[in-house]
């Protein structure tokens, strides 16, 4: 996998599907479009100021609420690299590895990080350097099996694969 | 050490004798479910797979139910899809408007759903089907994808987090109180990544309506699933509908569980849960007099034939305040017609409600009932987050029927105690 550096956008805990992308986009399943409107009910200027490598950091529970696997390709295609949280709702856990985006669990950076730092996150170690400070977490690495889908490029090519 | 139900159920689809919480499994699938926002993307999804075609046709259902009668032209395509897809699969369980429902009150009641059968749904609230004492989960569209090539899903093990039932609950308090208490008590990422089992002498006095109101909001609490042993009322239900006898799994009595709580039913009040999470439970006498300007009777979680008639209990020979609005929603055509043949329907529309055809519909803000900037609704669903049924500024507060209803003839959150 290859690594992420970019700058910190922060949010806290329980940052739900409905706020990452409100149903009223659902009729959509198109990545660009939902991208457009990507947490647009909590960070009305998200679209705006992101960059392509930005690193989302947030509390417990990232991504509760609906099975919109919306929500993590919405993120992903405005060009934010990977997303570390305390921890992740599960069925936002399982979208993210099924279709490529990577997360990485680690309460120590979510405590740690600032809004605004530029981090790296090496996805080999799991290991996680804020750059600004000089800090560094050890985050979850993925279990092989997981890795190996991340790695395929998603479920589809990991099932693929397996024919 | 033994294993949980959920542990059981999981084993025997993965074709092992054991599991231990945190493996990686592959398990086949009894059921995989779909609806008309989650499937077309799935359908997308399958054409990439080298593989092509369904692995049953008829272990497979679609139900477009989000946006129907479809609601403007990208809902009539996404709908036109599901058809399309469904007639060249031959899919059995694909249902149409006019005989469909929501998907978590329409599978049960179809008896596509056996006890110890493992299901996954593109919708978070397929973990509903645990009330059958089966293992159901939501999972993504690319999940769904795969399910339905393959028959299979990949799963991490589950710890879990037993509740222990005792007593029987009150007059107006329904399950729907008892898991907003629950969510309340331990937070809405308390059993993140964990199964719910419910046990104890408590489950015998909760209807069948309450245990599926219960297992559908543990996804609410961060849960993969909630279950519920199976007893005499599952087995009569299943009878009713028709379903297959299933494999009935029981914990072992040495399972282990990260945390146990015993919940005394009759201890629980009417409760409700304040904008914007779903913990966050009060009950009354923590409750100003807040002013509502809709309420919501319906869902998958509250839209079933009981809930109807605990409404229509209250909403009988009264009138809903003036300036309020009531939008009942009855979850599956059969229920409809039972609520339109014992004269439910009327009550309601006597009572100043409006009765709409079985739709999800307001529940995640699609159609039918949308808030304004700064409105107030009182609804039996079951997701009360920022903008979930309209305007950003609109504040959902998540109740019984009963408090519901009591809340539209009031015109403010009101305790159904008082009825
Ligand atoms: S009624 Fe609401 S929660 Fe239930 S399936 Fe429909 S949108 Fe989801």
């Amino acid at each position: 996998m290859e690594n992420a550096k970019g700058t910190v956008i922060r949010y806290e805990d329980n940052v739900d599907t409905d706020v990452i992308i409100p149903a009223r986009y659902l009729a959509t399943s198109d990545p660009a479009e939902l991208a457009k409107h990507c947490m647009e009910d909590i960070d009305p200027d998200f679209g705006k100021k992101i960059k392509k490598g930005d690193i989302i950091v947030a509390g417990k529970n990232f991504g509760c609420g609906s099975s919109r696997e919306h929500a993590p390709i919405a993120i992903k295609a405005s060009g934010i690299s990977v997303v570390i949280a305390e921890t992740f709702a599960r069925i936002f856990y399982r979208n993210a590895i099924n279709i490529g985006l990577p997360i990485v669990e680690c309460k120590e950076a979510s405590e740690n990080i600032k809004n605004g730092d530029t981090v790296s996150v090496d996805f080999n170690t799991g290991i996680i350097t804020d750059e600004t400070t000089g800090r560094t977490f050890k985050g979850q690495a993925f279990p092989p099996f997981m890795q190996k889908i991340i790695d395929d490029g998603g479920l589809v090519n990991y099932i693929n694969s397996k024919d | 050490m033994g294993m949980t139900m959920t542990q059981k159920i999981l084993a025997a689809h993965a074709g092992l004798d054991r599991v231990e919480p945190g493996q990686l499994i592959e398990a086949d699938l009894d059921l995989v479910l779909g609806n008309d926002i989650t499937a077309p993307v799935a359908i997308g999804e399958m054409d990439k797979f080298r593989k092509k075609g369904v692995f049953d046709n008829t272990k497979i259902a679609l139900v477009p139910d989000h946006f129907v009668p479809a609601k403007d032209i990208k809902s009539a395509e996404n709908c036109k899809c599901l058809r399309e897809f469904a007639k060249r699969n031959r899919i059995t369980n694909y249902f149409e408007v006019g005989e469909m429902g929501i998907e978590h009150a329409l599978l049960p009641e179809k008896g596509l759903i056996a006890p110890g059968d493992a299901v996954i749904g593109a919708d978070s609230h397929t973990c509903t089907y645990g009330a059958l004492g089966a293992f159901s989960t939501g999972v993504g569209s690319t999940d769904m994808a795969a399910g339905m090539a393959t028959g299979k899903a990949w799963f991490k093990v589950p710890s879990a987090i037993r509740f222990v039932l005792t007593g029987k609950p009150g007059k107006w308090v329904s399950g729907k109180d008892v898991i907003l208490h629950i969510i309340g008590m331990i937070g809405v990422d308390g059993a993140l990544y964990q199964s719910m089992e419910f046990t104890g002498p408590g489950v015998r006095e909760l209807s069948m309506d309450d245990r599926f109101t219960i297992s559908n909001m543990a996804i609410e609490a961060g849960g993969k699933n909630g279950i519920f042993p199976v007893d005499d009322l599952t087995i009569a239900y299943e009878k009713e509908h028709g379903a297959e006898p299933g494999t009935v799994y029981e914990a072992d009595p040495d399972a282990e569980y990260t945390a146990e709580y015993t919940i005394d039913l009759s201890e629980i009040l009417p409760t409700v849960a304040f904008p914007h999470l779903p913990g966050n439970a009060r009950t009354f006498g923590d409750i100003p007099d807040i002013p509502i300007d809709q309420v919501v009777i319906g869902s998958c979680t509250n839209g079933r034939i009981s809930d109807l008639r605990t409404a229509a209990s209250i909403l009988k020979g009264r009138h809903i305040a003036k300036g309020i609005r009531c939008i009942v929603i009855p979850a599956t055509e059969k229920i409809y017609l039972e609520a339109l043949k014992e004269g439910l329907l009327e009550t309601f529309i006597e009572a100043g409600c409006v009765v709409s055809t079985p739709t999800c519909g307001p529940c995640l803000g699609g159609y039918m009932g949308i808030l304004a900037d700064g409105e107030r609704c009182v609804s039996t669903t079951n997701r009360n987050f920022v903008g979930r049924m309209g305007a950003k500024t609109s504040e959902v507060y998540l109740a019984s029927p009963a408090t519901a209803a009591a809340s539209a003839v009031e015109g403010k959150i009101a305790d159904p105690t008082d009825y």
